[in-house]
């Protein structure tokens, strides 16, 4: 992963995403702080300045993203030759598309999707239902024929089975195969500092 | 005097009733229904504008979210002089407005505002409401200061304190780089936070030069359109249309595929050699792309009132300048040019206006720093959802666009302004 800092080795525009989270956590990593300790230094005012310090360096050759689409198609144009993204794009950009990209696992951000149901809503017994099938074991399993996300339950991982369409094993496209060479976001560092990095982050672009 | 002429009498009307009276009649009947026909206009107008407007400015000062949903606190704080942490009544209020909001779920909300002011505060509230429900009796002082290590702090409280009142400036501090520190003074924004100012800036700067742009570009294609004989300008005519009756997505989104590095533009010219291979032009996501898509969206309104007006100008002026000795350049700078001044104003004042809330064209192409103020306040809309500060960012946006308006209207006068 801190091959994305490196651009002696590495020249070339960087497509990553115009928002400070997860940018600031892999800045760390590529200067050498181990995945656990990530928060513990992002949390000092010495490491937001590190974070910030480290992402300088590769300021000028980064293109910053907006829309999931954007960085497949940066790639596939030749306008960037790192980006980060939702792995599910990369998949269908890769296995669909064909395109010539390859997926770099190391340092991945873990994210989770939730349902929220209306406490105030109709039908809560029967959503109450649906949202229990819609996040079984096989449920979850069966979302990885469509799509490389999930599955958030460890059970559903061996369940895991081919694409519907292109027939081919989804296993080795799944982020949780791979969820030991990454980190889940802490969600709440995010919600005390989300206001101030953006902020900063926002004025560090403008500089 | 009709009156007078006919001995006094009144004059009637065929139905035998008084003129006076009859005409009046007439026109109160068409002032109803000139009201009736604005009616729909301006409920429309109403709802979708004004109100919206009002709503928006309201919340960039209302600062309800302490004063309601800790009332107990608010009350016990009034009196707290902010030199050092309040006294147990102080925390047995917080307790018991933490056990309200928690059980409702509203405590969220006071974080969330709070926070804005002083990171930290939103996870200090909501995880201070969930301990709340377990404390059942005092010393409350101890047990709250165990819940966090931030309500140790002095600046916690004063933050709290300064929020129990039903309005703030503080989004507007906010939104020109300014805070309060710890110690309630308002100061600058840290160097590494203050955007807003540099981001309005950068909005006039950018809006001022596409307006520049477009009146060069457009004068002389309005006045071919306007002197051009019928059959070449209804061509010409649809050149300057067809892109305006096309998408703004569609023709930004061919902006990009046409100016990008490995784009349209940059193959011709490495094709023609102007650029080596490895060394092709920087034109999209950054200011020059937002300038050129921005200038090429916004022409025809540049080009359409300064057509009409150039219509209207008789040819006949501009040879009676000639035949009466000038040249040709001083006839069109004496005599064409200052009757195509309203027409300028017009066209500029409406290109300005548009790029000063541009905000779809700049998020697409503008990268860092091709991107304006609009795009935050679409971002604290959408994204941080912190309406306040977007509210604060909107109104300071609005005034400062009706400022320009009256120094417009001060400096050329607004009647000289004409759409056609």
């Amino acid at each position: 992963m801190s091959d994305v800092f490196d651009l002696k080795n590495f020249p070339g525009k960087r497509a990553l995403q115009k928002k400070p989270i997860n940018n600031l956590e892999w800045a760390l990593i590529a200067d050498g702080v181990p995945l656990a300790e990530v928060y513990d230094v992002l949390d000092t005012d010495a490491g937001k300045d590190r974070a910030f310090a480290k992402l300088a360096t590769i300021k000028s050759d980064v293109i910053w993203w907006t829309e999931g689409a954007v960085p497949p198609q940066l790639m596939a144009d030749g306008e960037a030759v790192f980006g980060t993204g939702y792995n599910g794009r990369w998949f269908s950009a890769i296995a669909e598309e064909k395109q010539p990209f390859a997926m770099l696992w190391d340092g991945q951000v873990l994210d989770i999707d939730g349902w929220a149901v209306s406490a105030k809503g109709q039908n809560i017994d029967e959503v109450m239902k649906f949202v229990k099938f819609a996040t079984d074991t096989q449920r979850l399993a069966d979302q990885a024929k469509f799509i490389s996300y999930g599955p958030a339950r460890k059970s559903s991982g061996p369940m895991v089975s081919k694409h519907a369409t292109l027939g081919i094993d989804m296993a080795p496209h799944m982020p949780t195969t791979y969820a030991d060479q990454g980190f889940l976001t802490n969600f709440a560092w995010w919600a005390d500092n989300g206001d101030e990095m953006n902020e900063r982050f926002a004025a560090w672009l403008l500089q | 005097m009709a009156n007078e002429n006919t001995g006094g009498e009144l004059v009637l009307a065929a139905d035998g009733t008084p003129l006076k009276a009859s005409l009046n009649k007439a026109m109160r009947k068409n002032r109803i229904r000139a009201l009736l026909l604005v009616t729909p206009l301006f409920v429309f107008i109403l709802f979708s504008f004004l109100i919206p407007i009002v709503d928006m400015t309201f919340r960039s000062v209302d600062n309800w979210h302490v004063g309601t949903l800790m009332p107990k606190t608010t009350a016990a704080l009034a009196d707290w002089d902010g030199k050092a942490l309040p006294d147990e009544p102080v925390f047995a209020a917080l307790v018991e407005d933490l056990q309200v909001g928690a059980k409702a779920r509203e405590i969220g909300k006071v974080g969330t505002r709070l926070n804005y002011e002083k990171s930290g505060l939103r996870s200090m509230i909501t995880s201070s409401g969930r301990k709340a429900l377990k404390v059942k009796e005092g010393p409350y002082k101890e047990k709250v200061l165990k819940m966090h290590k931030k309500w140790k702090e002095l600046s916690t409280w004063t933050v709290i304190k300064r929020n129990t009142a039903p309005f703030t400036i503080g989004y507007y501090l906010n939104a020109v780089d300014m805070k309060y520190d710890d110690n309630g003074e308002i100061v600058r924004q840290n160097e590494n936070r203050r955007i807003y100012g540099k981001l309005f800036l950068r909005t006039f700067a950018i809006s001022l030069a596409i307006t520049v742009i477009c009146v060069i570009l457009a004068y002389p294609i309005s006045y071919l359109l306007a002197t051009l004989p019928l059959r070449y300008s209804n061509l010409l005519m649809i050149f300057v249309l067809l892109p305006f009756w096309t998408s703004l997505l569609v023709r930004t989104t061919a902006w990009i595929a046409m100016l990008q590095s490995q784009g349209v533009l940059n193959d011709l010219f490495v094709f023609f050699g102007l650029v080596s291979d490895d060394n092709r032009l920087q034109l999209i996501h950054n200011m020059t792309g937002t300038i050129i898509a921005m200038t090429h969206i916004l022409l025809p309104f540049m080009v359409l009132p300064l057509y009409s007006v150039m219509k209207t100008i008789p040819p006949s002026y501009m040879r009676a300048a000639l035949s009466l000795g000038a040249n040709p350049l001083v006839a069109f700078v004496r005599v064409y040019m200052p009757q195509t001044l309203s027409g300028i104003g017009a066209g500029s004042i409406l290109v300005f206006i548009l790029s000063i809330g541009y905000y779809i064209t700049p998020a697409l192409v503008g990268g860092t720093d091709g991107t304006l103020i609009s795009n935050q306040i679409a971002y604290h809309m959408q994204s941080s959802l912190n309406w306040g500060l977007a509210g604060a960012l909107g109104a300071l946006l609005l005034f400062s666009v009706l400022a320009l308006y009256l120094l417009y209207n001060k400096i050329v006068g607004i009647d000289n302004m004409r759409l056609g």
